[in-house]
């Protein structure tokens, strides 16, 4: 040590005018709130211009069934709650997997069991996941969620726990994560087009700010993106009520207009006339929309359906996870308005990357689907700065307009296909929360 | 024009939404009507908060509130112009 400090004192002292840090080298502060953040300059290639009307392409993963995924997640999938702890200890045990779970599964049936299946196997299916590990608690639905996965092509097992135990289940299911994982890391990413994109928009806590700038730039990009042939998604039944006419004149044909009438009328006759005590004034708005501004559900109906754009017109009605079968275009999906409800649907469904718009911030994330999260509400972008990944507050300023705003999300949406880490997926918000329509057996 | 105050999605709304934090009583604003790029101003009777709705004119209790050119509910009690319009004054017609 004593020799340490002799070398250190005589440097020091040939120095003419020595430097506590050399340029280029950042500061280690005594006090960490004097630290600034570092933002290095992008190395990303820029993928376009604002105002190039160029169909944009993305780095994907061509996955065995011709679907392209953006992410490459090995998925340890619980069938039921009670599978939960076996599935995170492999995901422990084996770095880079994930286990997703979730509180359901058990004495489910009719239409809510069919749904719990429905949303599994998409979830499986989902192109953001390159293999997947299915545990349950027996061998017969386990084999189910496999079955239905593997009609993709992909790498899939599954185990059972009655009558084994989790040690024996998660000693094999290990081993074999394991040589899923060494397979999914060698995967390579190619460039894709813009129709091979699949993109789900859903908005939350919106405020008024939601309407006027956020929800709009979603509707640029959706009018953008459907030129381009890509598949889009909107869902959100509650949160239509107030504008439903307006929405179902957006359908591509008088047809699928009716179609989404009668899932509409559905969902107020079976859930909310049944179950209302007095009014929804509480619940929609929210308590947080009002704090926004939001007065009634028609003013958030209207701002909600901003965010299908002025062009685009919706080529089916989809029932909670189900997989478009049209072809490109976008899609109406019968949602709950809930954040992680939603997304989670639609990833099962088979959208890979989300758009959020909020208002007054809300934090939702998806653990197979990055959800981008963008906002126009100055104080949010001031306040939550950790959670927004596109910040469109310039609109109000008149500093850009729709079509500039439009493009900047289209070029953070690339980025994000690309490989950028968005906000909820660095803060690890992996909401994967089933959709239930009733309660079990 | 410079940074406006409110803006107003249709030209046949009644009323505006606050873009700026801190309105106060009593403050000159400016708006941007965005469907006819044309800008108005009006004086504020309350303070606005941030995302919260002026009255464009004076609402009668149980006028229709039109917004994004739309039918968002109605007037319970009255309100002058340049007030706010929120919750203890503007309800919704449904649920």
């Amino acid at each position: 040590m004593a020799s340490v400090k002799k070398i250190s004192v005589k440097k020091s002292s040939t120095r003419k005018a020595p430097r506590a840090v050399p340029p280029g080298a950042p500061e280690v502060h005594q006090l960490v709130e004097n630290a600034p953040v570092i933002v290095p300059s992008p190395r990303y290639a820029k993928t376009r211009s604002a105002g190039v009307k160029s169909k944009p392409t993305f780095m994907g993963f061509r996955r065995e069934n011709g679907r392209v995924g953006v992410r490459n997640h090995v998925v340890i999938l619980p069938l039921d709650d009670l599978s939960n702890a076996a599935c995170e200890a492999v995901a422990h045990n084996i770095k880079g997997t994930l286990a997703i779970p979730h509180p359901y599964g058990r004495l489910q049936f009719g239409a809510d069991l069919d749904l719990h299946f429905r949303t599994l196997i998409g979830t499986g299916a989902n192109p953001n996941v390159a293999a997947v590990i299915v545990i349950g608690i027996e061998p017969g639905w386990t084999q189910k969620v496999v079955d239905g996965i593997s009609k993709t092509g992909k790498p899939v097992a599954g185990y059972c726990i009655e009558q084994n135990g989790d040690h024996k289940v998660i000693a094999a299911a290990s081993r074999q994560a394991k040589e899923f994982l060494h397979w999914a890391s060698e995967l390579q990413r190619e460039e894709c087009g813009a129709d091979d994109l699949w993109v789900s928009v859903k908005c939350g806590e919106s405020d008024t700010t939601s309407g006027l700038g956020s929800n709009p730039t979603v509707g640029n990009f959706i009018d953008k993106m459907d030129a381009w042939g890509a598949t889009t998604c909107f869902g959100e039944t509650s949160e239509i009520t107030g504008a439903e006419m307006v929405c179902a004149s957006r359908a591509a044909t008088p047809a699928i207009g009716k179609k989404f009438l009668r899932t509409f009328q559905a969902y107020m006759d079976e859930v909310i006339e049944p179950h209302k005590t007095s009014d929804l004034s509480d619940s929609q708005p929210t308590k947080g929309n009002i704090q926004g501004g939001l007065t009634t559900i028609e003013e958030k109906a209207f701002g909600n359906l901003e965010k299908i754009g002025k062009k685009a017109r919706y080529v089916d009605v989809l029932t909670p996870a189900e997989q478009p079968k049209k072809g490109p275009g976008l899609y109406f999906m019968d949602t709950s308005s809930a954040a992680a409800e939603c997304v989670t649907l639609q990833a099962a469904a088979g959208f890979v990357v989300h758009l959020f718009p909020t208002g007054q911030g809300n934090v939702v994330g998806n653990p197979i689907e990055p959800v981008i999260k963008l906002t126009a509400n100055p104080r949010t972008v001031r306040t939550m700065k950790e959670h927004i990944d596109y910040d469109c507050s310039g609109i109000f300023r008149r500093e850009m307009n729709m079509n500039i705003a439009g493009d900047g999300l289209i070029d953070m949406c690339i980025r994000v296909c690309n490989g950028r880490q968005t906000a909820a997926e660095a803060l690890g918000h992996r909401q994967f929360v089933l959709t239930k329509l009733y309660r079990s057996a | 024009m410079s940074s406006p105050d409110f803006l107003v999605h249709d030209s046949t709304d009644v009323v505006g939404v606050a873009v700026v934090e801190g309105i106060k009583k009593g403050q000159t604003l400016t708006g941007w009507v965005m469907d006819k790029d044309k800008t108005i101003k009006i004086k504020c009777i309350n303070a606005i908060p941030l995302g919260h709705k002026i009255a464009l004119k004076t609402l009668k209790d149980g006028e229709t509130v039109l917004k994004y050119g739309h039918d968002i509910g109605m007037m319970v009690s009255a309100v002058a112009k340049g007030g706010h319009v929120h919750t203890q004054n503007c309800k919704t017609k449904r649920w």
